[in-house]
């Protein structure tokens, strides 16, 4: 009696990761294709912000908009979890693929694999290091060294003619990630010509709040004059501004604070004059993507390099642009 | 003198003091007084690991029966979900009446889960690692629903009282920490309680034979781990006063059992050590902050960390130990010999 309890209970528990495997997917996950709707595998690195969770809300609106049947699939920011759902929609015969890689390395076996089973796939918002560029069709998503660098031209700009140092701490995001990389060098190359322009601390808070404020925390022990906060997204710098808080220094003042990302909560903080600028890195790719993949679909060949639209925001053009942000 | 040596928790103490002399060296204020509350790098040490402390602190009581709860984290999210979205639907966020009192239904949730847990190992009889699996599993998901996936922000000051306060000087998350510490030493130490605990961990069979209600004994652990987690979960979401789903307390659950390793309780259940277990927490912590204050680059942090606790492990090991340190001591062996 008890080990046939035992096996019930435990196949509910292989039941409920499997679930939780594809957290949020949508539908039973019967193999596609057959009809001439358009089947896309879609693989999300997690919800760790509130611009993720936009990206994933614009992604399945316009699937839905676009008539394309979506398989959503939540990584939780683990690429074993993204690699197993990648050959999941492979065996299901999606017709396209499309994932937002959670690190940068390590995707030339499953990517192999789909190309062998004729699956075209799009990488979205973060890129891959694979040597081999015929493995995906294309890379859809933001610059993030552009990023960096109008974040860095940006501080240039605020300390033009002023020749006494500058310290700066950096937040970066998830190690070895694309735009924890790419944001870091870009920054870096923009400010190198600035010899007063001091990198004095730089350490991960994986793109979160918590860890954000606990990393600023110690920054503020450690480093004696901060200048600067560059955050590579929003919500560690609103991580860091409770930090600053508790310090006592007023931020945004005592310290100038620049973010990546532009969602609602950090635009807030912008017209607050608690962030000084932030540069924009648009979430909203879901209309672009299912239009490339129509495109892949049909055979029709499409550029290798899709930029997402973005702009920049000082304090004064969040206060207007505040009311219309929706994530 | 060679008592001290021989202390399982003196080579654990003696890396703290370590890294804490680290810490006095690349602070600006390691420790001092500002706006009329202590201030400084051992402050934030002691305050960020309130959560690490009080969930270890659950996981200590049930690896003592011999189980584990891998569940905690989520427990953690659920509760940070519940509270934050409770608050944020409030009229006043700042009413201290209602706050406490979502506080306290928050821990109630968290409880529940607990007796879940509890349930699923006593009386159904399932495998530890497993029941506390579907928890964890499931829980975050759970989180999720809650929090629709977003970000919950809230503005109420009682709220963020309970990570970011501070009552008599001191941070009121620590004392917190503090008093739950205070009320389990109380209970296993000054009651048969702790006796009972490491008899049902030892062998559940005996323990019942004698007359222990080892299943009543083992629910109640889950009960109080899940309590504690709840409560870990609100001190980690009124730090940063938004409920973060995805993130909170993910792999705590490692560290806490990391914890209590470090503290010198034995994984198989039976023997446990409080002090071990709040020593082992406090050191993780001052470890995570340590790296950010040297300077550690991030792509190495995760390889400074992993040489310290297997340096701190090697320490704790007798066999290491006895060839390390075996050879700088008089050899009783040596004498029977000469006595044969």
């Amino acid at each position: 009696m008890r080990r046939n309890l035992s096996a019930a209970v435990l196949s509910g528990v292989l039941a409920v990761s499997a679930l939780a495997g594809c957290g949020g997917g949508d539908g039973d996950s019967g193999t596609a294709s057959g009809d001439d709707k358009i089947t896309l595998g879609f693989s999300q690195v997690g919800a760790e912000s509130g611009w993720r969770t936009a990206n994933t809300k614009s992604i399945q609106e316009s699937a839905a908009a676009a008539g394309i049947d979506l398989k959503f699939s939540d990584a939780q920011g683990k690429q074993e979890n993204q690699i197993s759902a990648i050959r999941g929609f492979i065996t299901q015969g999606v017709d396209v693929i499309a994932f937002s890689p959670v690190v940068t390395s390590g995707w030339d076996a499953v990517l192999q694999e789909a190309k062998d089973a004729d699956i075209p796939v799009i990488l979205t918002d973060r890129a891959v290091d694979s040597q081999d560029t015929s493995l995906y069709k294309t890379f859809i998503g933001s610059d993030f060294v552009e990023e960096g660098k109008k974040a860095g031209d940006w501080l240039v700009k605020e300390y033009e003619g002023k020749s006494e140092p500058v310290n700066i701490v950096e937040l970066q995001g998830t190690t070895g990630s694309a735009p924890a990389n790419d944001r870091q060098k870009g920054f870096a190359d923009a400010i190198a010509a600035n010899t007063n322009f001091k990198i004095v601390k730089s350490q991960t808070g994986d793109f979160k709040r918590a860890d954000g404020k606990t990393v600023m925390e110690t920054f503020l022990q450690s480093t004696p004059d901060i200048d600067v906060l560059y955050a590579h997204n929003d919500d560690m710098g609103l991580g860091a501004i409770e930090a600053i808080e508790a310090a006592g220094k007023k931020p945004g003042t005592d310290i100038k604070i620049i973010t990546v990302d532009a969602v609602k909560d950090g635009m807030t903080a912008l017209a607050d004059g608690k962030i000084n600028y932030i540069v924009e890195c648009s979430p909203l790719l879901g209309p672009q993507l299912m239009d490339l993949a129509k495109k892949v679909d049909a055979g029709e060949e499409i550029p290798n390099r899709v930029l997402t639209e973005e702009t920049t925001f000082t304090q004064e053009q969040a206060k207007t642009e505040l009311p219309n942000r929706k994530y | 003198m060679t008592s001290i040596l021989k202390n399982r928790l003196f080579w654990p103490a003696a890396i703290l003091v370590v890294l804490l002399a680290v810490n006095v060296f690349t602070s600006n204020q390691f420790i001092t007084i500002r706006d009329g509350h202590l201030f400084g790098t051992l402050i934030d040490i002691l305050r960020g690991s309130a959560p690490l402390i009080l969930v270890a602190l659950g996981m200590t009581l049930v690896i003592a029966t011999g189980g584990i709860d891998l569940s905690v984290g989520s427990v953690m999210a659920i509760s940070g979900a519940v509270a934050c979205l409770l608050i944020s639907d409030l009229g006043d966020q700042n009413a201290v009446g209602p706050v406490l009192l979502i506080i306290a239904a928050s821990i109630g949730i968290s409880v529940l889960f607990g007796l879940w847990n509890g349930a699923l190992v006593a009386i159904v009889g399932i495998q530890p690692i497993i029941a506390t699996l579907i928890l964890m599993v499931a829980g975050r998901g759970v989180a999720q629903l809650i929090t629709d996936g977003q970000i919950i922000n809230v503005q109420s000051g009682p709220y963020a009282t309970i990570a970011s306060g501070f009552l008599l000087a001191v941070p009121v998350a620590f004392l917190i920490a503090v008093a739950a510490v205070a009320l389990i030493v109380l209970l296993t130490r000054r009651t048969a309680l702790g006796l009972l605990l490491e008899s049902v961990g030892g062998s559940p069979t005996a323990s019942r034979l004698a007359g222990i209600g080892a299943k009543r004994i083992t629910v109640m652990v889950y009960m109080v781990a899940g309590g504690f987690a709840g409560l870990a979960g609100l001190i980690y979401s009124a730090n940063i006063k938004s409920a973060d789903s995805i993130s909170a307390g993910n792999l705590i659950e490692l560290d806490a059992i990391l914890a209590v390793v470090i503290g010198g309780t034995a994984l198989i259940g039976g023997r446990f050590s409080i002090a071990g277990t709040v020593l082992g927490a406090i050191l993780i912590q001052t470890l995570g902050v340590t790296v950010v204050a040297v300077g550690v680059p991030a792509q190495a942090t995760l390889l400074f960390k992993a040489i310290v606790v297997v340096a701190l492990c090697l320490s704790q090991s007798p066999a290491f130990r006895e060839k390390v340190f075996g050879r700088l001591k008089p050899r009783p062996a040596l004498r029977a010999e000469v006595a044969q």
